[in-house]
């Protein structure tokens, strides 16, 4: 039971692959959380009539199966004829599914400021922008974060539908070595401790975090 | 700008065959989601029980379902119980694989839903002369499922979506099952994946606005 065919140039291609799954998570929740925070002040601010097909074109994203997202995209590419490498589609359509997500939650981190502190702030003399920076940030941050990182996590565990596009992240670099060593139990929790060490750590932070700054309120 | 004629006829052909792989994938969806509950809470009771196995097994669960992929739990249930000599269909496995996600998910929302629930409505349950077990079942889980009730809805249409991954371990049956296996034979891809992306959308909204209703049926004083 204890003798494995498995070597380290096997266990080096798995963590190349981590890293391709890191890479899209970094550039998918960058990309993902820049335009959700310009489309959720967007939210919070704009009238009803922007605001409704807005949200639904958003739920739209969240609607569908990601897997099925990947594919269309995949596709359209085609149809559009522009060559982007498949890295740069899953980065873009993870992207958009990260920003879908992220309005809601800067949404509600703005919407949950109450209204009496915002009119407390502006009859102090705080300009609008001071009122935004000074008070409604800040305040908002503490809802948003702690649904931040468990959407961050949620991003990284859904890298792994990429695989289906053809691009070699850690999934997939393990099912290449299953292929080789025809031991799958033994390479996937292998695979499985990756994902949960790149998972668990912060996932415990963003509790932590939660629960401090409920206990602050 | 760019040349292509979205072709309707291939869809509309193939709509009968993709409106029964919807069916299989609501199909997996329920029986999962049926399975996630009940394991789900159990999950939670074990997790504050405290004998040490019980609790550890119970957090081991939750942990490793919700810090993996749920991609990666089907493969877990189609590959790796192989070398356990556990051979597996498609369908079992990803119907197991989603339940075990599922399970981790929704134990970890009871939790909470069970801390929301003042523990003197057992102690009044407890000193009208019920049962442990009954006061649990016939005031405290009904109690609890009013307050997870929006939650379980979440996870219900985070079922569906998921049936999708079945197509990653040869599953035909389903919706994208189904799609997929009309993509290889006609190239149709656009066409197919689309009406696949709208029949998924039809179906996560009807779940959601039935579950609006059942609210508003069940739930109000």
């Amino acid at each position: 039971m204890f003798e494995t065919s498995l070597i380290w140039n096997d266990l080096w291609f798995m963590i190349q692959g981590a890293g391709t799954s890191l890479a899209i998570t970094f550039w998918a929740v960058l990309g993902g959380t820049v335009l959700g925070i310009a489309l959720g002040l967007a939210r919070s601010v704009a009238p009803w009539w922007i605001n409704a097909p807005l949200g639904a074109v958003l739920d739209v994203l969240r609607s569908v199966p990601l897997l099925i997202q990947f594919v269309l995209a995949n596709s359209l590419k085609s149809i559009v004829g522009i060559s982007w490498s498949p890295f740069l589609i899953a980065c873009a359509v993870l992207a958009l599914y990260t920003a879908a997500y992220c309005t809601e939650i800067v949404r509600g981190g703005i919407l949950a400021v109450p209204k009496t502190t915002r009119r407390a702030a502006r009859s102090l003399g705080m300009s609008y922008r001071q009122d935004m920076v000074e008070v409604v940030f800040p305040i908002a941050l503490r809802v948003a974060l702690p649904n931040w990182i468990g959407l961050t996590l949620g991003v990284m565990k859904d890298t792994s539908l990429v695989l289906w596009i053809g691009i070699i992240e850690l999934l997939r670099s393990s099912q290449i070595v299953i292929t080789r060593t025809q031991e799958p139990l033994l390479v996937l929790m292998i695979v499985g401790a990756f994902y949960f060490l790149m998972s668990f750590p912060i996932a415990r932070l963003g509790a932590r975090l939660e629960k401090r700054w409920r206990e602050n309120d | 700008m760019f040349q292509y004629t979205f072709h309707w006829r291939p869809i509309l052909n193939a709509l009968p065959d993709m409106l029964s792989g919807a069916w299989v994938t609501i199909q997996i969806a329920v029986l999962s989601m049926l399975i996630g509950t009940i394991a789900g809470v159990l999950l939670a009771l074990a997790r504050q029980s405290s004998n040490k196995i019980l609790s550890g097994f119970a957090t081991a669960w939750v942990e490793g379902a919700r810090n993996t992929p749920a991609l990666f739990q089907v493969y877990m249930v189609y590959f790796g119980l192989g070398s356990l000599g556990i051979h597996l269909d498609s369908y079992p496995s990803l119907l197991i694989g989603i339940a075990f996600n599922n399970a981790g998910y929704l134990a970890e929302t009871f939790r909470g839903g069970l801390r929301a629930v003042p523990p003197t409505q057992m102690r009044a349950a407890r000193s009208l002369g019920m049962s442990a077990p009954k006061a649990f079942v016939y005031v405290v889980l009904p109690q609890m499922f009013r307050i997870v009730f929006h939650p379980m809805t979440n996870q219900m249409v985070w079922a569906v979506l998921m049936t999708s991954l079945g197509v990653v371990v040869g599953l035909n049956t389903d919706l994208t099952g189904i799609t997929q296996e009309l993509n290889v034979k006609t190239f149709r891809t656009f066409e197919y994946f689309a009406a696949a992306a709208v029949i998924y959308y039809l179906i996560s909204k009807v779940i959601t606005l039935t579950a609006r209703l059942i609210a508003w049926r069940v739930f109000r004083y």
